[in-house]
């Protein structure tokens, strides 16, 4: 991941390579949206008229499939993304009150980052570690059975 | 002597610590000069024991568990790679009740090999099935899947074999197999289970689809969440078709069949099928009007076989055993096993693959031992999130497509979500709604509107405004999305809504004594 210091110019130029590496794959936005992402964090909206010449598209048509898929972000997240999650198993075993806890202990809702910029918080629905819940991701780490104090230990861990 | 040991590489048994404990594992052993192999195997899914650490002997394997970092020295203490006795000692893990008293047919290799290595998964039967296929007409590959009873594990039941039929009944230059690994249910994860601990019977399984309908192309459309998976089928594809069992010529049959992972981005209706293919053609994932069948005109408009990762990881076996072998398994139209998954408060929570037939309460007593918080288990989610809520009085059905149809509840992927007497069902309720809300592709009115419409209307039940009305309210916008919605995303999910109510009226409100049956 480049860090908050890189200047633009360079992101543009990776975004070049990145479409000439996929512009040919049979349906390659999502390919090509996830190389993005995961080279940059996001995908940054000033990309949207370069991907939408190389995949005759239109600039409306990629702001669509971005906006549409809950993965893909527009906006830099801060240095550690973290996933709660919401989905019924981890609700039997207690995920509300992490919830609750991390919103409390970050002093964010989801969707938002910490003012130091150490995590970007957002709820997910499943993580298929349903047998260990509570579940949490962590970039991409999957934590399960995680109590509040494993939670605290986790946020400590991504501040530090 | 090399003493082989195995930790999961499961992802479940990563997030429990099971890196660290391989990690502490190898120094240990490195520490006191002995001379140990680590193998990074699938889990077995027993996964309250997760870390589970097996070692090999010659009665077989011994396991350990749940092991944690800080048991590492006390095991070698007690000489743990002789077999010796601990504290965490399981016994023979072949022994295990849990493990002896399962049906393993498609999951008879995850935790037993190395996920990523051929010759392992040749030695344990594996690649058999695709051999006689090659020897196979399609039409014949075709029949032996039709014959064998599978029907498709990814929700809506549909006979496999009459999907396969429909596209090799098609004129076509280009057809397509495409694996349906969305897995989006909560309560589910035995595909993530096959992808990371057997990923060669999803791959074999869908070589076999491919040579059946005459499709070249694969892709398996892997949830963004499952990054573990991702990397486990991208080993073994590379290590298939440097092995010539995947590419231009499959064991030089002259058939071509290659294979690609796809990623998603976590939008829960792109595990519906046609949303699944406008997605992986790099659109928005609106869910497409039927007909055209997919098996007709699917991704870039050519027939397509869409399947999800269990029903084709049971094709192998069907092909290498026989039809009736697998037949012979199960209960009325239910044939073959089911990989259950259990979840949510149970004791013991983990992976039960069995014949249909066994009932949600051997289930959730036998195998689950009980709520994990001891108290009593008062309703269970069968199903995924579009599943209905069963309260105790239904606990003596058996899985069965059929008999679960009879009281309007659905088996789908074989998930179960236990929940113990302090859950709210109100809330439950409001949840499905919410859910639907959030992940509804916008397409159709019923759902697009319907889904936030019943957030409201249960929040006014729960704060006790209008009361009847509410409840009334409650049941003619169910109505109107079971009836009026597109796809099953608006179309069941007055099944949680409506079993909550009916089921558990006390939690809106109303007397208990209009509890249904
Ligand atoms: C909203 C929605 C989500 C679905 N999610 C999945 C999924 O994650 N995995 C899956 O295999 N099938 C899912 N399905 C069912 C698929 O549409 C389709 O029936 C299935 O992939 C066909 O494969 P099968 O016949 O092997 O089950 C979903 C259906 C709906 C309506
Ligand atoms: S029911 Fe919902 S998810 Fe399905 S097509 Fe309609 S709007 Fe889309
Ligand atoms: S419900 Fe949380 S991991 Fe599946």
């Amino acid at each position: 991941m480049l860090d908050s210091n890189t200047p633009l110019v360079d992101a543009d130029a990776l975004i070049s390579r990145l479409i000439t590496e996929h512009q040919h794959r049979p349906g390659a936005l999502l390919p090509l949206l996830h190389a993005i992402q995961d080279n940059l964090g996001y995908v940054p909206e000033s990309a949207y008229p370069q991907i939408s010449k190389a995949l005759a598209l239109s600039v409306a048509e990629v702001h669509g499939v971005v906006t549409f898929y809950h993965h893909f972000r527009t906006h830099k997240p801060g240095r550690n993304v973290m996933q709660i999650c919401r989905a019924e198993s981890c609700q039997s075993m207690g995920s509300e009150a992490l919830e609750a806890h991390a919103k409390k202990c970050l002093n964010i809702d989801y969707h938002q980052t910490t003012a130091d910029n150490a995590i970007t918080l957002e709820a997910v629905y499943c993580l298929g570690n349903c047998a260990l819940s509570p579940s949490v991701m962590m970039n991409d780490e999957i934590y399960g059975r995680v109590s509040p104090s494993d939670l605290d230990a986790l946020i400590a861990e991504a501040k530090a | 002597m090399t003493t082989t040991i195995y930790i999961p590489r499961d992802s479940s048994a990563l997030s429990v610590g099971a890196e660290k404990v391989a990690v502490a594992i190898a120094a240990e052993a490195k520490s006191r000069g002995l001379d140990v192999e680590i193998i990074r195997n699938g889990s077995r899914g027993l996964y309250w024991l997760e870390t589970m650490v097996e070692v090999s002997t010659p009665k077989g394997r011994v396991a350990y568990g749940p092991v944690k970092v800080k048991d590492v020295p006390s095991l070698f203490d007690a000489d743990f790679i002789n077999a010796k006795p601990h504290a965490l000692s399981l016994g023979l893990t072949e022994e295990i009740d849990w493990i002896k008293k399962q049906q393993r047919l498609t999951f008879a290799r995850v935790g037993v090999t190395n996920p990523v290595s051929l010759d392992d998964y040749i030695a344990h039967d594996g690649y058999k099935g695709l051999k006689n296929a090659l020897k196979l007409s399609g039409a014949e590959i075709v029949k032996a899947v039709t014959d064998s009873g599978l029907r498709g594990r990814g929700g809506a039941a549909f006979p496999t074999g009459i999907k396969w039929n429909t596209v090799l009944g098609c004129a076509s230059e280009q057809k397509y197999v495409v694996c349906n690994a969305d897995e989006g249910d909560s309560g589910t994860y035995s595909d993530r289970m096959i992808m990371e601990g057997d990923p060669f019977v999803l791959i074999e399984g869908m070589t076999i689809a491919g040579v059946a309908v005459g499709a070249t192309q694969g892709y398996i459309y892997l949830r963004s969440e499952y990054p573990h998976a991702l990397v486990a089928l991208n080993q073994a594809i590379e290590v298939a078709n440097k092995a010539g069992y995947l590419g231009d010529d499959v064991l030089g049959s002259g058939k071509a069949f290659h294979l690609e992972v796809r990623r998603a981005a976590g939008a829960y209706v792109c595990g519906e099928e046609t949303s699944l293919l406008e997605s992986l053609e790099g659109k928005r994932g609106l869910v497409r009007f039927k007909p055209p069948l997919p098996a007709i005109e699917g991704l870039f408009g050519k027939p397509t076989v869409v399947n999800n990762v269990i029903s084709l990881a049971s094709v192998p076996i069907i092909l290498d055993k026989g039809a009736q072998y697998y037949a012979d398994y199960g209960m009325g139209r239910s044939r073959g096993t089911l990989p259950i998954q259990l979840a949510g408060n149970l004791k013991h929570n983990g992976l039960v693959e069995l014949a249909f037939g066994a009932t949600l309460r051997e289930l959730l007593y036998d195998f689950g031992g009980g709520s994990a918080t001891g108290k009593p288990i008062r309703a269970v989610q069968v199903g995924g999130p579009l599943g209905a809520f069963l309260p105790e009085s239904q606990f003596d059905t058996p899985l069965d497509y059929e008999e679960f149809t009879k009281i309007w509840a659905v088996l789908g992927h074989g998930g179960i979500v236990a929940f113990d007497d302090t859950v709210d069902m109100s809330k439950m309720a409001r949840y499905a709604f919410e859910f639907c809300a959030v992940e509804s592709c916008g397409k159709c009115t019923p759902c697009r509107i319907g889904s936030t419409r019943g957030v409201e209307v249960i929040d006014k039940i729960r704060s006790g405004k209008d009361h009847a009305k509410n409840i009334q309210l409650v049941r003619d916008l169910s109505d109107t999305m079971l009836n009026g919605s597109l796809c099953a995303l608006g179309g069941m999910t007055p099944y949680p809504v409506l079993s909550a109510l009916n089921h558990f009226p006390q939690d809106f409100g109303l007397p208990a004594e209009t509890q249904a049956g």
